[in-house]
């Protein structure tokens, strides 16, 4: 390869992992100079609401195509646990929510089981379930919209949670230092070269202050008023990046994707991994489907999570993951389903019909995977 | 997978006589044969037993009617079956579909004859631009055309004012009449289907073309390296799903008589049910046009049956379409599993 080319080929590949970040960076500069009443707390709660369940469908779909399959079912598992919601509220919140839970599972298992176990590819195993779920769903709900009358129900659509400032950004502060001293190239070679590791005691001690300086806040410090969903959708998105990043099905899973003859022979339980992989993606898609009801007041099965399946692909591939499998990008499929959002509000925002969005959108998918192209062969 | 794929090649799909070449024994033929033709056999059988139990199943009026619902979505599915047995997948056809038919709508307030090329045309483009994408531009099929599934639906809002106008197309006129119209008791968009699906067998089993996309499907390095024009023949197999996809929705346009914005979500779907409920693999390199044709009529029967019982809501057609594609898929997995451990031996 001449200069020119390792240049060239550096820069994409600088391109393909960052290019969201930077598209969302320059997109917001352009918003704060151009755009009226884009910096409000009130646009940024709103934006933030209507990207969460998008953003929790994506997660679960990033793991999926994380193993080298994909989940088409998401929007149908939506509806069908919409569609269960209003038929148990009458026992109380808490079982209603569990029995839409347990049937966002048993969705995942099915499709689990006709990929790992039976063998189908997943695009035809979760097709299967995406065309019958949503007739499931309605036939449940006797093909009916029913508003939603739980209070509870309805505050976790509406209602915020009053978070103290400090310790919130401290939190994050935390998580964002330790990250990089984890997980970035920069940390690595600093504990490699002062040939140290932060030490569990000091971790500790570093914990119990953060915690002291909570108290401290909580008792006067500024509060601010955040999105019950909003939360939620936090909340998830760090806890999946835990499960790749952190767990050994984590591990395993990205094992599993990048070669399943290979894990199978260094006896990785490769089904146990696709299925519960699975199961975690209908479960995600079922709390997408109650955040989505309780926003809208109403269980409507039949409009429910359409399309759902195709934004959630989009955040997660131009979030960077590969379709090929093996690599999870949780903080760019976070970031592929914010930039969707971001566009979709800055055309509207400057009065272009929602098909203009569409097309831009469509322009966006076919880029972001041709800068993956290199990395996954392209073709078929 | 690469050796399931090179065993497809290496015989076993094309015809018969490769496979009693390829040395197999009886229970391989009949695992191959059950593939092949097993949604032929469920068709009759669900034929049968439906016009023993309703008394207006098996009258003309009701063929008819199948037959005439079955046309739009058999002719969409016919470019599937190619793109799919080539180791693609279209998934813009539903899009492409209804801007087909709004497109007919709009050239119609003109003239017949534009009424049917610049839906034609169109989509014809956008097929070529998945086809360009796809095979030079080297990106994943799935999705290109989920952009393009994008992109069409966008430009379709964007040409009827988000949505808000639909146009309907004159009575009498000659595209009209073609959708409308009725030829020996078959509506005309039925004799086009069956003429096309003629030409689609012919292309797939007797001609160059039909055999390299086959080839495409099994190995695309081995059909490279054959020396086939792999990026042309792929491009080509786009620009023919999304010309039938075009088609198919100018027909359904001019049978309804009105350009209606909403038709075709979830039409890729049905059509990929129903090509591989008619036995062609997802992975391509094998499968059959008249596989698709029965998968097809399977799919209609089946909603033309749950509307007879009547008592059952219409939302059950989507559950059994469902539970069937993956118990299909099951067996034919289980099949080819089969069929391959044979192979070994």
């Amino acid at each position: 390869m001449t200069d020119v080319a390792v240049r060239r080929d550096t820069a994409r590949r600088w391109l393909r992992d960052n290019g969201v970040y930077a598209a969302i960076v320059l997109l917001i500069g352009y918003n704060l100079i151009f755009t009226d009443n884009f910096a409000t707390v009130a646009n940024l709660n709103t934006q933030l609401v209507q990207v969460a369940p998008v953003l929790i469908v994506a997660l679960g779909m990033a793991l999926v195509i994380g193993t080298e399959g994909v989940d088409l079912s998401v929007g149908s598992v939506m509806a069908i646990a919409a569609a269960i919601l209003p038929l148990y509220l009458g026992y109380g919140l808490a079982p209603a929510i569990g029995l839409a839970l347990v049937a966002g599972a048993l969705c995942g298992l099915l499709n689990g089981t006709l990929v790992a176990v039976v063998g189908i590819q997943p695009i035809v195993a979760t097709l299967a379930l995406l065309v019958g779920g949503r007739g499931l769903a309605l036939v449940f709900a006797d093909g009916q919209l029913k508003n939603i009358n739980n209070a509870e129900l309805l505050d976790l659509g509406t209602g915020k949670a009053s978070v103290p400032l400090i310790p919130l950004v401290a939190a994050v502060l935390a998580v964002v230092a330790w990250a990089l001293v984890r997980h970035t190239t920069v940390g690595r070679t600093q504990v490699a070269t002062t040939g140290r590791t932060v030490r569990p005691v000091l971790l500790i001690v570093c914990g119990i202050g953060l915690l002291l300086l909570a108290v401290i806040a909580l008792s006067t410090g500024t509060r601010i008023n955040v999105p019950f969903i909003v939360l939620i959708a936090a909340v998830l998105a760090v806890l999946v990046w835990f499960l790749v990043r952190q767990t050994t099905f984590g591990r395993q899973l990205v094992s599993v994707g990048g070669n399943r003859a290979a894990s199978a022979l260094a006896g990785l339980p490769v089904r146990r991994v696709l299925m519960t992989t699975y199961v975690i993606s209908g479960m995600l898609a079922a709390i997408a489907g109650i955040i989505a009801t309780a926003r809208l007041t109403a269980s409507d099965p039949s409009r429910i999570g359409e399309l759902f399946e195709l934004s959630a692909i989009t955040a997660v591939v131009v979030g960077g993951t590969p379709l090929s499998g093996g690599r999870v990008r949780v903080l760019g499929t976070v970031a592929g389903a914010l930039l969707m959002q971001l566009i979709a509000a800055t055309l509207i925002k400057h009065n272009l019909p929602p098909s203009t969005a569409q097309i831009v959108q469509a322009a966006i998918i076919v880029a972001a995977v041709y800068l993956q192209r290199s990395r996954s062969g392209g073709g078929q | 997978m690469t050796a399931l794929k090179q065993d497809h090649i290496s015989g076993g799909d094309s015809d018969d006589i490769s496979v009693a070449a390829a040395g197999m024994t009886r229970a391989e033929w009949l695992a191959a044969l059950v593939q092949r033709r097993g949604s032929l056999a469920v068709l009759a059988l669900v034929v049968v037993i439906a016009s023993i139990s309703f008394g207006h199943f098996a009258t003309i009026a009701n063929a008819q009617n199948i037959a005439m619902q079955s046309s739009f979505l058999a002719i969409v599915a016919l470019g599937m079956t190619f793109v799919i047995i080539s180791g693609g997948i279209d998934l813009s056809v539903g899009s492409v579909y209804a801007l087909g038919g709004v497109l007919a709508a709009y050239g119609m307030q003109e003239s017949s004859l534009l009424g049917l090329l610049l839906p034609l045309a169109v989509c014809g483009g956008i097929g070529l631009l998945n086809g360009v994408l796809v095979a030079y531009g080297r990106l994943a099929p799935f999705i290109v055309t989920l952009a393009t599934l994008l992109g069409a639906r966008g430009l379709l809002q964007a040409i009827t004012d988000e949505g808000n106008v639909t146009r309907l197309m004159p009575e009498g006129a000659f595209l009209t009449k073609l959708g409308q119209g009725t030829f020996l008791g078959l509506g005309w968009p039925v004799w086009i289907a069956v003429v096309l699906f003629a030409i689609g067998v012919v292309l797939l089993q007797r001609t160059r073309f039909g055999h390299s996309t086959v080839a495409i499907g099994g190995s695309r390095e081995a059909a490279t390296l054959m020396g086939l024009p792999v990026a042309r023949r792929t491009m080509l197999l786009y620009l023919g799903s999304g010309l039938t996809a075009g088609l198919a929705g100018t027909l359904a346009a001019a049978y309804s008589a009105s350009g209606v914005t909403i038709v075709g979500v979830g039409l890729e779907l049905d059509a990929i049910a129903a090509v591989v409920i008619g036995g062609t693999l997802l992975t391509g390199g094998a499968g059959t046009v008249g596989g698709t044709l029965a998968g097809v009529l399977l799919l209609k029967v089946i909603q033309n049956i749950i509307n007879q019982i009547g008592t059952l809501s219409s939302h059950y057609q989507s559950v059994v379409s469902g539970a069937f594609l993956a118990i299909v898929v099951a067996v034919q997995a289980y099949l080819s599993r089969a069929y391959l451990r044979g192979r070994r031996r």
